[in-house]
């Protein structure tokens, strides 16, 4: 059979999404000025901005934001190879006793997030790191969880998330790919 | 793209435009990480690396080994003076004895053109070539090309000099190589006398004089001068090839254009340099220096990956 | 001494030395030539050899091999080497001196003549040094060394830096009538030198050796041999201009002969790539430009004579960095199908003359006996197949060496069998 594509957020859908997740991790926070949010390269990063500008349009508040490139912490380079282009990681900002909230698209094994857990504690040592995700797909091959789940989703391991974002794939959707229906 | 450069790292003549490009990308997200507090990444744990230099060199040993502890390798340095090298042993017997101890990557200096390959093509472990006799310098090449790009945006249609002893210079043939690759154009300045005699053939330019490349080039990368070239007769002295072929203030202040200066070091400054020039406001030469630990980086970092098993392909998403 | 008589029929009888090129038999008798020529009915208890489809000619005889004993019984013995001769269509070969001890005095020759007459395969004949030690100081003993059997002098392996002793040389040597053989280079510009000189080493940072530390002492000698009247022999040459200069010699009627190896008209520069030390050679190898020259001259006699260069080496001597690895390499079982391959499959010269600066022409200019299938000569004979095939494994050499170019490549052209003094001393599977 042929892959099937089912789109699971449209572009409005993941609008709603998004502002739902940026009102949680506010309310996570709970009122704390030490908040700042890091996206994973790459649409992490697209996705962490729409959720600063989010909250600066409807509260107000200038949240930093920081950028994180997890390639060199990754622990398959000899299963998989190297990413040929390492991206930026730019946290410009001290981490000591802030409240960092990681973005990234799709949560999945949990070995991104761990190596991005680690490439944290290069930089300092934050009060608290909290997970959020626009899509849980389950999977975990580590003991790790997401604080904010924008959407979750119950897929085989063969089928695929593809999450777009306008700024690199033209749209904003969520779809899935499924690979062996039969 | 499991294998972007293949298993070894001999040479920039023969790697194709995509591949250098990808390495001088590679080196930029490089760069960041010897600027933060924590030098230092786990790429490459556990994986562990010998500097077998056989002959003398501190910058570029230092830079590798600055560059593949920040990658978190475990390095082992070799030099030839109290190893079983000086004790006759042939190089291909080094190279066995290396594999056997289950080693992952040798980064090797040599005077005989041609031992980085001659190694490669004989051990499992990557090779990257760190100089092999009047052959190439592969790693000097691309971190020249990184600077120069750095500087200039680009390097396609750039004009760059080289400028000296090309005849001896590794480094002049890694960059006339791979420069030419990315569509630059390369002059070589010298005395005669050294330069190769068939060297048109390899497509560069050739001036007589340094006024000339100075009016022509956009850029110099000035070579260093063996000093034993002149006991071997090439040159009648130090002095008369400063004053007749070194990179002067007063020359290049009559230039048309400011021109970038390099140097891969070490400098003998009031030979082919002058330390004004050297120390001036358009030397890169230390900037070439923080770049070759990035390009060193990428170039351990693609090469490691190329022992991957291809048997998981892509990201998990 | 008498001998089986030995019957190869109806082979194509190649011998240029009486313009013989025509199918038919060749009957050899104790050691000589019977008749050639026609159908002969054989004697009783003859040995037959079908040699239909196959070249009849007299014995290849290399004037310039290094057998490497004594010295380095390891690499070569004349035994090994003497049996490779055979195995290549070599009737005799003439030993370099540059052994060790160096042959430069009359017990070393009668040493070489006493291995060879117990190796019994092809004949072999030293060559004596020109200066003692090959040091280039002092003249050897040239007339007891010709006394023994030496059939020339050479300081091969090195040229003769010293023009006053090539002179002097050259004047003395005519006395006993012999070929004074110079390795032509001049040391200073060859200095260090790895390859030939030129975009190939500009590119993989070698050192080169230019044409002119060749054709320098080429000219020289040449002037030498004029001033003297002495007979020079110019060993490997490699370049047009030493090929041009030549030819200046001989059409002034100079006493000058010359060599030309088989690699030197098959291969170019271009096998260096990869730093194969296999392509390594003293001359280097060169440009198309003179491997074309080096065919001409070849096809118009400017060069006399094929000669091998046959120089074994170690495997590992061979298996280290380009510029620390020795010169040379083997070529006395691959000298045939390479010359053929070369010169006779590409159209630029036919059998005849092949057999001609392979045999005939070796033997006039060492004086030697062989190179003619005429009745009473020695029967010294070569049967090869010019249209076969074969992919050449060094595994199989019968020389000690493997450090040969052409592993693993076709050549066509092969030696099938090789009577030496009317004895069978080689067959092709046999």
């Amino acid at each position: 059979m042929p892959p099937a594509t089912t789109t699971v957020l449209d572009a409005k859908a993941m609008e709603r999404t998004l502002r739902r997740m940026a009102d949680e991790i506010l309310e996570l926070a709970s009122g704390s000025d030490n908040l700042v949010i890091v996206g994973i390269q790459r649409r992490g990063v697209q996705l962490a901005d729409r959720l600063v500008a989010l909250i600066k349009s409807r509260d107000g508040l200038e949240i930093p934001r920081g950028a994180l490139d997890i390639t060199l912490y990754r622990d398959d380079l000899q299963t998989v190879g190297p990413r040929p282009v390492v991206g930026k990681t730019d946290l410009p900002f001290d981490l000591e006793g802030k409240l960092i909230v990681i973005v990234d698209d799709v949560l999945y094994t949990g070995r991104t997030v761990r190596a991005a857990l680690d490439e944290l504690a290069d930089f300092g040592r934050p009060a608290r790191i909290a997970l959020a995700v626009l899509v849980d797909r389950g999977g975990r091959e580590l003991p790790i969880h997401a604080d904010i789940i924008g959407k979750k989703v119950d897929i085989a391991a063969s089928d695929r998330v593809d999450v777009h974002v306008s700024e690199l794939d033209q749209k904003d959707a969520v779809t899935i790919v499924r690979r062996d229906a039969a | 793209m499991s294998a972007p450069l293949g298993k070894d790292l001999v040479g920039l003549e023969g790697l194709s435009r995509e591949q250098l490009q990808l390495v001088l990308d590679a080196a930029e997200g490089f760069k960041e990480v010897s600027e933060r507090a924590i030098k230092k990444v786990p790429t490459l744990r556990g994986q562990t690396i010998v500097n077998l230099f056989f002959e003398a060199s501190t910058r570029t040993r230092v830079s590798f080994e600055f560059a593949e502890k920040r990658l978190s390798a475990d390095t082992v340095n070799v030099a030839s003076s109290g190893s079983s090298v000086s004790k006759g042993e042939t190089l291909v017997d080094t190279a066995r004895n290396l594999e056997a101890m289950r080693i992952d990557m040798v980064v090797i200096r040599h005077p005989s053109s041609g031992a980085a390959r001659f190694l490669a093509e004989r051990i499992k472990s990557n090779v990257i070539n760190a100089g092999d006799g009047t052959h190439e310098h592969p790693t000097q090449g691309l971190l020249d090309m990184l600077t120069l790009r750095d500087k200039f945006g680009k390097l396609d249609g750039l004009k760059v000099c080289l400028c000296g002893d090309v005849l001896h210079s590794r480094v002049a043939r890694s960059n006339i190589f791979g420069l030419r690759t990315m569509g630059a154009e390369v002059a070589i300045c010298g005395p005669r006398s050294l330069l190769p005699g068939d060297v048109g053939q390899l497509g560069v330019t050739v001036f007589d004089r340094i006024e000339a490349a100075i009016e022509w080039a956009d850029a110099l990368n000035v070579l260093r001068l063996q000093l034993e070239r002149m006991s071997a007769g090439y040159i009648p002295s130090l002095r008369e090839y400063n004053r007749v072929f070194g990179v002067t203030r007063e020359r290049l202040d009559r230039a048309p254009r400011d021109l970038l200066i390099l140097h891969p070091g070490p400098m003998n400054r009031g030979v082919e340099i002058d330390s004004n020039v050297a120390d001036g406001p358009h030397s890169v030469i230390l900037d070439q220096v923080t770049n070759g630990v990035a390009v060193r980086m990428a170039v351990l970092y693609l090469l490691a990956g190329a022992r991957a098993e291809p048997s998981r392909g892509g990201d998990a998403r | 001494m008498s001998t089986q008589p030995v019957l190869l029929k109806g082979g194509r009888l190649v011998d240029p030395s009486q313009n013989l090129d025509a199918v038919g038999d060749l009957l050899v008798q104790d050691g000589k030539v019977v008749k050639a020529g026609g159908k002969i009915a054989g004697p009783d208890g003859a040995i037959v050899i079908d040699a239909k489809g196959k070249v009849v000619s007299p014995g290849f005889i290399d004037v310039h091999c290094h057998l490497r004993e004594p010295g380095r019984e390891d690499v070569e013995t004349i035994q090994s080497g003497a049996e490779s001769a055979v195995a290549g269509g070599f009737t005799a070969v003439c030993a370099m001196p540059n052994t060790n001890p160096v042959t430069d005095n009359q017990a070393a020759v009668g040493f070489i003549i006493r291995q060879a007459q117990r190796a019994n395969a092809a004949r072999v004949y030293p060559i004596g040094a020109i200066s003692v030690g090959q040091l280039g100081q002092a003249m050897a003993e040239m007339g007891e060394m010709v006394g023994a059997g030496a059939v020339a002098v050479s300081d091969d392996g090195k040229p003769v830096v010293s023009a006053q002793l090539m002179r002097t040389t050259l004047e003395y040597a005519r006395s006993f009538g012999i070929p004074v053989a110079d390795h032509c280079e001049e040391p200073t510009l060859a200095h260090g030198g790895a390859m030939n000189e030129g975009v190939v080493s500009a590119r993989l940072g070698l050192k080169g050796i230019p044409d002119e530390a060749e054709e320098i002492m080429v000219i020289r000698d040449i002037l030498l041999a004029r001033r003297t009247g002495g007979h020079v022999h110019l060993c490997h040459m490699s370049t047009k201009g030493s090929v041009e200069l030549i030819r200046w010699g001989k059409d002034r009627g100079i006493n000058v002969t010359a060599e030309v190896c088989p690699h030197h008209l098959h291969l170019t520069e271009d096998a260096v790539e990869g730093y194969n030390t296999h392509a390594k050679m003293n001359p280097p190898l060169r440009t198309w430009a003179d491997v074309e020259a080096l065919r001409a001259a070849v096809k118009d006699g400017t060069i006399d004579c094929v000669a091998t260069d046959h120089a074994p080496h170690h495997y590992d001597e061979k298996e280290r960095e380009f510029s620390d690895a020795p010169n040379g390499i083997v070529g006395l079982e691959t000298a045939l199908a390479v010359v053929h391959t070369a010169l006779v499959s590409s159209g630029v010269i036919g059998l005849p003359d092949l057999v001609n600066r392979m045999s005939v022409m070796p033997a006039k200019v060492f004086h030697l006996p062989g190179g003619t299938l005429r009745a009473g000569s020695v029967a010294d004979v070569t049967v090869f197949d010019p249209a076969e095939t074969w992919t050449v494994d060094a595994t199989r050499f019968r020389t000690k060496g493997r450090n040969s170019p052409w592993t693993g490549r076709q050549l066509t052209g092969r030696v099938h069998a090789t009577l030496v003094g009317g004895r069978v001393a080689w067959q092709l599977g046999g």
